[in-house]
Order: C-alpha cells, then sequence, then structure tokens
C-alpha cells in the first residue's frame, strides 16, 4: 500500500479484491481507543502541579452536571477554579487537538498516498505562523467582534496557504497528480515560512510573542479557545469519518476510484479542505505539535490494520489520548515549570514507533 | 504612557552627566593602555581612550550614557531605545554585521553576547570588543559598570554612579516595612507564563525588596526563565504581579482579570497588577532604580494591607 506518487495500473477488479481483503475495524480495537481515551482524560484531570485528591475532582465534575450541580457541595473554591477554568479545559482542548491532528495525518497520507504526509504538508502550519506574526507585530491587542485576533489571523494565515498550493498545484499540473499539490504545497509554505521569518527579525518588539506563540501552548487552554476550535473539528472529523471508505479506494490507485464512480479529484479537494480546515483551528489555538499526524496513524496501521475503516476512527480516539497524556507529562515533569508539548510527543512517540516498526516487520507499510 | 516617567529619568540622567561633555582629563587618558576580562572570559587590551565606541547592547547603552561616556559613542543598535540622545542606527545585536559595524570606525565595541561569531570577527579586523553579558546580581551591574569606566576613562564617572545607586536602593528599602510574613510576587515575561527566578538580575532586585518569588519553585525546568503552569501560579496566589510584557504581549490588570480561573488571585483582587516597561524590566542597568521606585509602593501597600 502506499505506493509513493504517480498512479498504479493495477487493474480494477484486483484493486476491489484487495479493497475487500482489507480487514475492518475490530470491536476489540474501538473499545481499546474508547478506554484509553478515557484513561488518559482521568489522568490529565487528577494530574497536576497542584494536588487535588480524587474526590474534589468528581464532585468539581459533577457540579458542572445539570440538575445534579446543585447536589454537590463542599468543593474549596480555589481548587474548583484550578479543576474547571484550568485543568478540565486543557485536557479537552488537548484531545481535540490530538484527535483532529493525527485524523488529519492520516486523511492527508491516504489522499497523497505518501506514508510522510502531514497535516502541515500544504502549508496549514506556515499560513497559521505568518497570520498569528502578522496580527502580533502589527496590531498588537487586536480584536474582532470580541474574539482574539491572533487565532482568527492563524486560521486564515493557514486557509490562504492551502488555498494558494491548491491554486498553484492547478495552473501547474491541472491536479492531475498528488505529487504536483504535494510540491505546490512545498513551495507555498517555504514562501511563506520566509515573510514570516523576516516580519518576526524586523519586528523584535513583538520577537518574544512570536516564539512563544510558535512553541504551541495547551498551556493557556481555557473554555473559549475549546469552543472556538470544537465546531471546525467536529465538522473536519465527521467528513473525514464519511469517506473512510473512499480513503481505502484511494490507497489502491486512483484508477480503482474512477472504477467506483467518483471523482478522484472532487474527494481529495473535500477530504484536503476538511482535513485543512480542523488543522488550522488547531493550530490557531495550540500552535504547531509536530510528529502527532505521521506516528498516530502509522501506529495503529501496524498494529491494528490499514485500512480507513480502522485507521480514521482509532486515529481520533488514540490521537487524542496520546496528547493529553503528552500534555499532562509537559505540565507535571518539571512540576510547576512547564515543558514544550513538542519535546514530549517526539521523545517518547518516537522510540515508541520504531519499537513498533522493529516488532511488527516494515514490510508492512 | 511611560513617556512622563521616561522624560523626568532623562533629565536626572542629563543632570547627572553634564560635567561629561567637556573632554576628559588628560590624567584619565594615563590609565591606558588596559586589558579587561569580559563576561565571557575574552580579554581586551585597549591602547588608548576610545572614542569610537559602537554599542550593541541596550544595556550597556544606558550605562556608558550613565557614567559620562556617552559623548565618545558614535554608534548604538536599533534595540538601544534610551537615552533618546543616543546615536540610535539599524545596528543589530542578535544577528551583528561586522562589515556594518566597522564601517564606523570604531576603536571599542560593546556587546551583551558573542552571537554569529562577533568577536572572532572584529578580533580579525582589530577592533577591540568588550562582552559585558546579562548581570545575574546587582553587584554584576555595579562591576560592569566600574569595568566600562575603566574601558572608557570615565572611572570616576562610573564609581559616583555606582555609590550613588547603592545609596538609592538603600534609601528605597528603607521605606519598606518589616513584613510579617514574605510577600509573594509573580513576575510575567510573556503571555505564555513565561517568568524569571531569583538566580536573575531582575529576581535580584526583587529580593533586595523582600520578596518571596514564586518562580523559584520550578528550578527544575529552568533555573534563569522557567515557564509556569497556570494552575501553580493560581494555587500559589500571589500578593503582587509585574507585568514585564506590556509591551510586547499588551498585557494589563484588565486582560490578567480576564484570565480563565485568574480573578481568585490576590494580587488580581486587590488590583496589585502593575504595568512596568519591558524594556527597563529586562536591561540590567542604571534605571533599576526607576523600577525599584514603581514596584516599592505597591509592596508598602500591600504591607500595610497585611498589618
Amino acid at each position: 500500500m502506499l505506493g509513493i506518487f504517480g498512479p498504479r495500473a493495477e487493474p480494477a477488479a484486483g484493486a476491489l479484491i484487495a479493497l475487500g481483503g482489507l480487514p475492518r475495524l475490530r470491536w476489540v480495537w474501538g473499545a481499546a481507543g474508547f478506554a484509553s481515551l478515557l484513561i488518559a482524560a482521568a489522568v490529565g484531570a487528577l494530574v497536576g502541579p497542584v494536588h487535588i485528591g480524587l474526590g474534589t475532582v468528581f464532585a468539581a465534575l459533577l457540579s458542572h452536571v445539570p440538575w445534579l450541580g446543585s447536589s454537590v457541595s463542599g468543593v474549596d473554591p480555589g481548587q474548583a477554579t484550578i479543576l474547571w477554568s484550568l485543568r478540565f479545559p486543557r485536557v479537552v482542548l488537548g484531545a481535540l487537538v490530538g484527535g483532529m491532528l493525527a485524523t488529519a495525518g492520516a486523511a492527508y497520507q491516504g489522499v497523497f498516498r505518501n506514508p510522510l504526509a502531514d497535516p502541515y504538508l500544504l502549508g496549514a502550519a506556515a499560513g497559521a505562523n505568518l497570520g498569528a506574526t502578522l496580527a502580533i507585530a502589527f496590531a498588537p491587542g487586536g480584536s474582532f467582534i470580541g474574539v482574539n485576533l491572533v487565532p482568527l489571523a492563524a486560521f486564515a494565515g493557514a486557509g490562504a496557504a492551502v488555498a494558494g498550493a491548491f491554486a498553484l498545484g492547478r495552473t501547474v499540473t491541472g491536479l492531475r497528480t498528488a505529487t504536483g499539490l504535494i510540491l505546490a504545497g512545498v513551495a507555498v509554505a517555504a514562501f511563506f515560512n520566509a515573510i514570516q521569518t523576516y516580519v518576526q527579525q524586523s519586528q523584535t518588539n513583538s520577537l518574544r510573542q512570536v516564539y512563544s506563540w510558535i512553541l504551541g501552548r495547551l498551556v493557556t487552554a481555557g473554555w473559549d479557545g475549546v469552543l472556538l476550535v470544537l465546531p471546525y473539528v467536529a465538522l473536519s472529523l465527521v467528513v473525514i469519518y464519511v469517506h473512510r471508505r473512499l480513503l481505502d479506494a484511494l490507497s489502491v490507485g486512483e484508477d480503482e476510484v474512477v472504477t467506483l464512480g467518483v471523482s478522484v479529484r472532487r474527494v481529495r479537494l473535500i477530504v484536503v479542505i476538511a482535513a485543512t480546515l480542523g488543522t488550522a483551528a488547531v493550530v490557531a489555538v495550540a500552535g504547531t505539535i509536530a510528529f502527532v499526524g505521521i506516528i498516530v496513524p502509522h501506529t495503529i496501521r501496524l498494529l491494528a490494520g490499514r485500512s480507513y475503516r480502522v485507521v480514521v476512527p482509532l486515529s481520533m480516539l488514540f490521537g487524542a489520548a496520546f496528547i493529553v497524556l503528552a500534555d499532562t507529562a509537559a505540565r507535571t515533569v518539571v512540576s510547576p515549570g512547564e515543558l514544550p508539548i513538542g519535546v514530549i510527543t517526539a521523545f517518547v512517540g518516537a522510540p515508541f514507533f520504531i519499537a513498533v516498526m522493529r516488532s511488527t516487520r516494515v514490510a508492512a507499510l | 504612557m511611560r513617556a512622563h516617567h521616561l522624560l523626568v529619568a532623562g533629565v536626572l540622567f542629563l543632570a547627572s552627566c553634564g560635567g561629561s561633555a567637556s573632554p576628559p582629563p588628560a590624567t584619565q587618558s594615563a590609565h591606558f593602555p588596559v586589558t579587561l576580562v569580559g563576561s565571557t572570559g575574552v580579554s581586551v587590551t585597549i591602547t588608548k581612550q576610545p572614542h569610537r565606541i559602537v554599542s550593541l547592547s541596550p544595556t550597556a547603552t544606558e550605562m556608558l550614557f550613565a557614567i559620562g561616556a556617552g559623548p565618545q559613542v558614535v554608534a548604538v543598535d536599533d534595540q538601544s531605545n534610551f537615552p533618546a540622545s543616543a546615536p540610535h542606527t539599524k545596528l543589530s545585536g542578535f544577528q551583528p554585521n561586522i562589515e556594518a559595524i566597522a564601517a564606523y570606525a570604531p576603536d571599542l565595541v560593546v556587546a551583551a553576547d558573542d552571537i554569529g561569531g562577533l568577536v572572532h570577527g572584529l578580533q580579525a579586523v582589530n577592533i577591540p570588543i568588550l562582552i559585558e553579558g546579562p548581570a545575574k546580581t546587582i553587584d554584576d551591574s555595579y562591576r560592569q559598570m566600574v569595568q566600562l569606566g575603566t574601558a572608557t576613562g570615565q572611572g570616576a564617572g562610573a564609581d559616583s554612579v555606582v555609590a550613588k545607586e547603592r545609596s538609592d536602593v538603600a534609601a528605597i528599602v528603607a521605606t519598606l516595612a518589616k513584613p510579617t510574613r514574605a510577600l509573594k510576587i509573580y513576575h510575567e515575561l510573556d503571555s505564555t507564563y513565561y517568568t524569571a527566578t531569583s538566580a536573575t538580575f531582575i529576581g535580584q532586585v526583587y529580593k533586595v525588596l523582600g520578596l518571596s518569588n514564586i518562580a523559584d519553585a520550578a528550578t527544575g525546568a529552568a533555573p534563569d526563565y522557567p515557564q509556569l503552569s497556570a494552575e501553580y501560579i493560581v494555587s500559589s496566589n500571589p500578593d503582587l504581579i509585574v507585568l514585564a510584557d506590556t509591551n510586547c504581549c499588551r498585557q494589563d490588570r484588565g486582560t490578567v482579570a480576564a484570565r480563565p480561573g485568574w480573578s481568585v488571585i490576590a494580587a488580581v483582587k486587590s488590583g496589585e497588577v502593575i504595568n512596568v516597561d519591558d524594556d527597563v524590566a529586562s536591561r540590567w542597568g542604571p534605571r533599576m532604580i526607576d523600577f525599584l521606585r514603581v514596584v516599592a509602593p505597591h509592596v508598602r501597600d500591600i504591607e500595610k494591607q497585611a498589618a
């Protein structure tokens, strides 16, 4: 699978046989995915630089359940604030970010039939960074209809970069091949990075804020961030989930999708737009967290099966669990200090991924 | 907002170095040549009193003008925004360009860091370079000022500025009551909760005021400038919050109070959230006194309320 670039000249019948041969999602794996997300969320809610007992955590959670909440009493208001305003939204946002990045990575890998594709491939991160840098440097403290301008600018930048990649890819290659689009994305990302670096270096007053923005932060997460990304992430995940079978067909070969009576270009466009929308929203509030979009889907392929009917739903669950746990580590390992979450995802994720590859034989890729 | 404050400081400044406009007495030239060792351990020999100084460090610029070496300075870097009378240029201390620096034909270059092969590059063209890196203590800052005095032939000026600073610090500290408990301070460097521990210059300044720094618990993350968890900041309940991210990140009392969960913090409740100039708070030069004068009255108020 995942023949790198270009159409593969296999007969349609063979492709359909190959499709039928891909294993479906087994309930054990689905259950394991839900369980790991639940456990990760529980750990994330219970562990932090401030020690708060199990009973208090439950009480704080219950007190926000409609009708039930009024019956809960005796929670220390200081601890309740820490849990409800700071720790819970961080867990929820981490889950949304992780599930989105892993699923978007899986979708990109399927659409482009490239195992190295990640959610930032078409310039989403470069665009978001440029948008945020411009907002921080030239409109500091600005807001638009009451919402902080920086995530909005980041979101617009990500959209502009990917749209630019599409426009460029169309004029150069007519979008006939995925390769043309990838190369257009690489060029756009490099161009946006160049402008971003120039603005960043020439506006030294805002340099510090730009740096900490780009490094990524679940550090300042609140419910407002959760609400900001939730609609985009939900829409994006639903669209990718609905297209999981077509991703299977695409992974075998573009000709096969045509045989199924579906336009390759349309599938690619819809899935890429959906994945980009979700990625842009996530980058806008949490910055770029590298590596998740690559190792989570590949680990699932190696362990649970390579069909997108397996990879897409499990990427949502395990990706969410992975980032929630990584973020818990980020705020506890050097507590009460913070470690950048990217350090944790790469430091733990890379060796784990290599161990999985060794034990399952790379040939499976 | 800070213009008035800066103006006052500037006037004081000019008054304090009024005598230095005339050429330095010949006796001071007798000190040359001098050999000095900068912060990075590189020694430099200055053969005669420099009259074409280039400063690539905003703090060094402030020190040079404070000790009366201002007239000897021909160029300062793009971050040196104080004093206003300094010869501002587009030279960068972050990405130093040896050619651009050499074009000023300097007889002494002062910088805060040996970035991008600065020392090696200037040595190759026989330009003396003195590195005065970030001070870790107030005494370090005084030592740098004295060293700059020696390097520029303004030893007497440096000595008197240091003496004045010492007495100013003592006078400010004397206005503070002995608190019944150590008041807790959170010093904010940016809006993602980077802060400074007592191992930094600014941390030492807080120590002089008798404050207890909540960042000191996080030295495992980074000994100097760790990033703190929001929940730790909220739970440690600082009495005083100093925002050194008013220029970079537009933070103020209102934006801090609006952060999720921060309204329960003592400093937010009592309004003891102070805006300071990012630059003044991040440099280790003579404007430390201005900073102390801004913060000390708040410490006094909190102590009064606590009593």
